[in-house]
């Protein structure tokens, strides 16, 4: 089959990659900036699939934990607010043990805050978001294609570890349209689940649960979580690494903040300035390894659309052996080139 | 001799951890006994409310779920909708559906989804300790409504039955009790009926069943059973609404 091109947007790539990758599952309730997500699973979910839209973003995720309990590949998406009322469900499913897919197209907070793309749900999407112990495996695409790929290794992994997994990106590339490489992979259809709810025809109960009353049994079951994570984090790190051989300052900086910092290099770099970049694209787990560098003159310096939040990783990553520096905007603000450039000639 | 007499195959042979004259293990064995006798067990999937009723799935032997507090019936309908030849239902509390689940309660109803709701109704909410319910009774003592429910302060008992009877996507509602055998026979019947309507994919049934918590109105189960008839039926009226 020869590989097909169209050109989309990031909350449409999003969608088309959820349905290429068998999602046949979709819950949400409408908010800006994701609403061409919704509408376009509503308009392409494959005729055995189902879609609905919720009467809020409680039952959106429920549905979500109902669909997966029953096997199916099931997702949502909503954007900052919508995503703060479906953190009750979220924790539930991770406690479940569920695969399922989360999109989080951010805007500005706290609040109603506004509809302009911000960065600054890091810190609820990256250290659980709901209560109790858990983590979700956090993915952040920086480009329309990439936003595609990721959400068909998201349903894999999800499936795989049977952790929610949630795609985090802004109202910039949530919108904004590029040409898409449509892959061909074969989805393996219904992927068979044992542990989930089809009748109990020819087998045991099966019960799918959260709940622990026997004394030490959720102490038991939580170690088994944490050894799940274990197993991510060594496993699932996931990063682009630019110009780190010989950089003296690297930008951090990750989704839509890494293209802003790409073009900062490319001009840098076209003046012989030794700028490089580590763009991590899981941000749970967070990427270690482009952070182990030994020398000590290195400087970082850390670009975000929020006032610090994915700075606090960079400074466990990097451990105190280099100068870590911060430019963030946030609530609609988003540091320019020119900022970028300002700060990079102060720190050189 | 012959066996007249058998144990129900949807029930575990466990012991509840109900209290005495609870009416959670009486509605637990209408639902396994109803199951068993539709011939619809491995076909069936529960779901578990947050509520005394949270292990349910520890007595009944099929396929279970539980939900977080008040949103059964939007896990019931994503479960319906990948599965629609299973049997979905779930079973929850006035605390559970009435209140913090009202919103996924009128909308899974106002969808139709073919699904089946045994909803519990004790006035209270039992596992947290005994706090007001929408649906407890002006002028009964709680732990959040010590002088009695005042219409004042708290607004009436909620009559959800009634409310979702008015749903084009509901197709049947009846209101059934505990309080004597009789009225447990003619519970099952209903409980019966709101299964087969989803067998026969009709649409949203639900069965409201009046049952005691003796533990937090106070009372000794046989006190429970006579103040649901003389008080409790009054406000909320058996029989069927839609
Ligand atoms: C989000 C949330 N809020 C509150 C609770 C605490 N809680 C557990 S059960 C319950 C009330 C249950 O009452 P009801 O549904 O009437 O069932 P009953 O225990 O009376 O059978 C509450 C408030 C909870 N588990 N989750
Ligand atoms: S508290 Fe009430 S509802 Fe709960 S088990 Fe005891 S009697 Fe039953």
């Amino acid at each position: 089959m020869e590989k097909k091109k169209i050109l989309i947007s990031g909350n449409e790539a999003i969608a088309e990659g959820a349905i290429q990758a068998g999602c046949t599952f979709y819950a949400g309730y409408p908010i800006t900036p994701q609403n061409e997500l919704i509408a376009y699973m509503a308009k392409h979910m494959p005729e055995k699939g189902v879609f609905i839209q919720a009467e809020s973003e409680p039952a959106a995720i429920n549905m979500v934990y109902g669909a997966a309990a029953a096997g199916a590949r099931s997702m949502t998406s909503s954007s900052s607010p919508g995503i703060s009322l479906m953190q009750e469900g979220i924790s539930y499913i991770a406690g479940s043990q569920l695969p399922a897919v989360i999109v989080n197209i951010m805007r500005g907070g706290p609040g109603l805050g506004n509809i302009a793309p911000a960065q600054s749900d890091y810190f609820q999407a990256t250290r659980g978001g709901g209560h109790g112990d858990y983590h979700l495996i956090i993915l952040a695409p920086g480009s329309v294609q990439e936003a595609y790929d990721l959400t068909q290794t998201s349903f894999d992994l999800a499936d795989k570890y049977r952790v929610p997994v949630m795609i985090l990106g802004d109202g910039i590339l949530g919108q904004m349209m590029e040409p898409v490489q449509l892959s061909t992979k074969k989805i393996k259809a219904n992927t068979f689940k044992g542990w989930a709810l089809t009748g109990c025809k020819g087998r045991k109960p099966n019960i799918v649960k959260s709940f622990f009353l026997r004394e030490g049994a959720l102490e038991e079951f939580n170690l088994g979580l944490q050894k799940n994570y274990e197993i991510i984090r060594k496993k699932e790190e996931r990063y682009e690494g630019l110009f780190l051989s010989d950089a003296k300052v690297i930008l951090v900086a990750y989704g839509t903040m890494a293209r802003i910092a790409k073009s900062v290099i490319s001009q840098l770099r076209s003046i012989g300035e030794k700028v490089g970049l580590i763009r991590p694209i899981s941000l749970w787990p967070f990427p270690q390894e482009p952070f182990n560098l030994k020398n000590k003159k290195i400087k970082y310096l850390v670009v975000e659309m929020s006032y610090g939040q994915m700075l606090e990783d960079v400074k466990l990553a990097v451990g105190g052996r280099q100068r870590i520096e911060f430019l963030g905007r946030s609530g609609g603000g988003v540091p320019s080139q020119e900022e970028i450039i300002n700060k990079i000639k102060k720190i050189l | 001799m012959e066996k007249i007499f058998f144990r129900t195959e949807s029930l575990y042979d466990v012991a509840t951890h109900y209290c005495p004259g609870c009416g959670h293990g009486i509605a637990h064995r209408l639902v396994a006994e109803v199951v068993d006798e539709l011939g619809i067990r491995e076909k069936a999937i529960g779901i578990a409310p947050v509520g005394c009723a949270v292990v349910a799935y520890d007595y009944w032997n099929f396929d279970c779920s539980e939900a977080a507090h008040g949103r059964a019936l939007a896990v019931a309908t994503a479960i319906k909708r990948i599965h629609p030849q299973n049997i979905v239902f779930t079973y929850q509390g006035d605390g559970d559906l009435a209140a913090i689940g009202t919103n996924e309660t009128i909308h899974a109803a106002n969808r139709g989804e073919n699904l089946t709701v045994v909803f519990i109704n004790n006035a209270v909410y039992g596992m947290t300790g005994g706090q007001m319910a929408p649906t407890t009774l002006l002028g009964q003592k709680t732990a959040t409504s010590i002088e009695g429910r005042q219409k004042e302060k708290h607004g009436y008992p909620i009559k959800i039955s009634e409310m979702l009877a008015l749903l084009p996507g509901v197709i049947y509602v009846e209101r059934v009790s505990l309080q004597s055998p009789q009225e447990v026979l003619k519970a099952k019947r209903a409980i019966k009926q709101a299964f087969e309507n989803q067998i026969n994919n009709l649409g949203f049934s639900l069965v409201e069943v009046l049952s005691p918590c003796p533990t937090y109105w106070g009372q000794s189960p046989k006190e429970a059973l006579d103040w649901i008839r003389d008080v409790m039926q009054k406000e909320f009226p058996l029989g069927r609404i839609k």
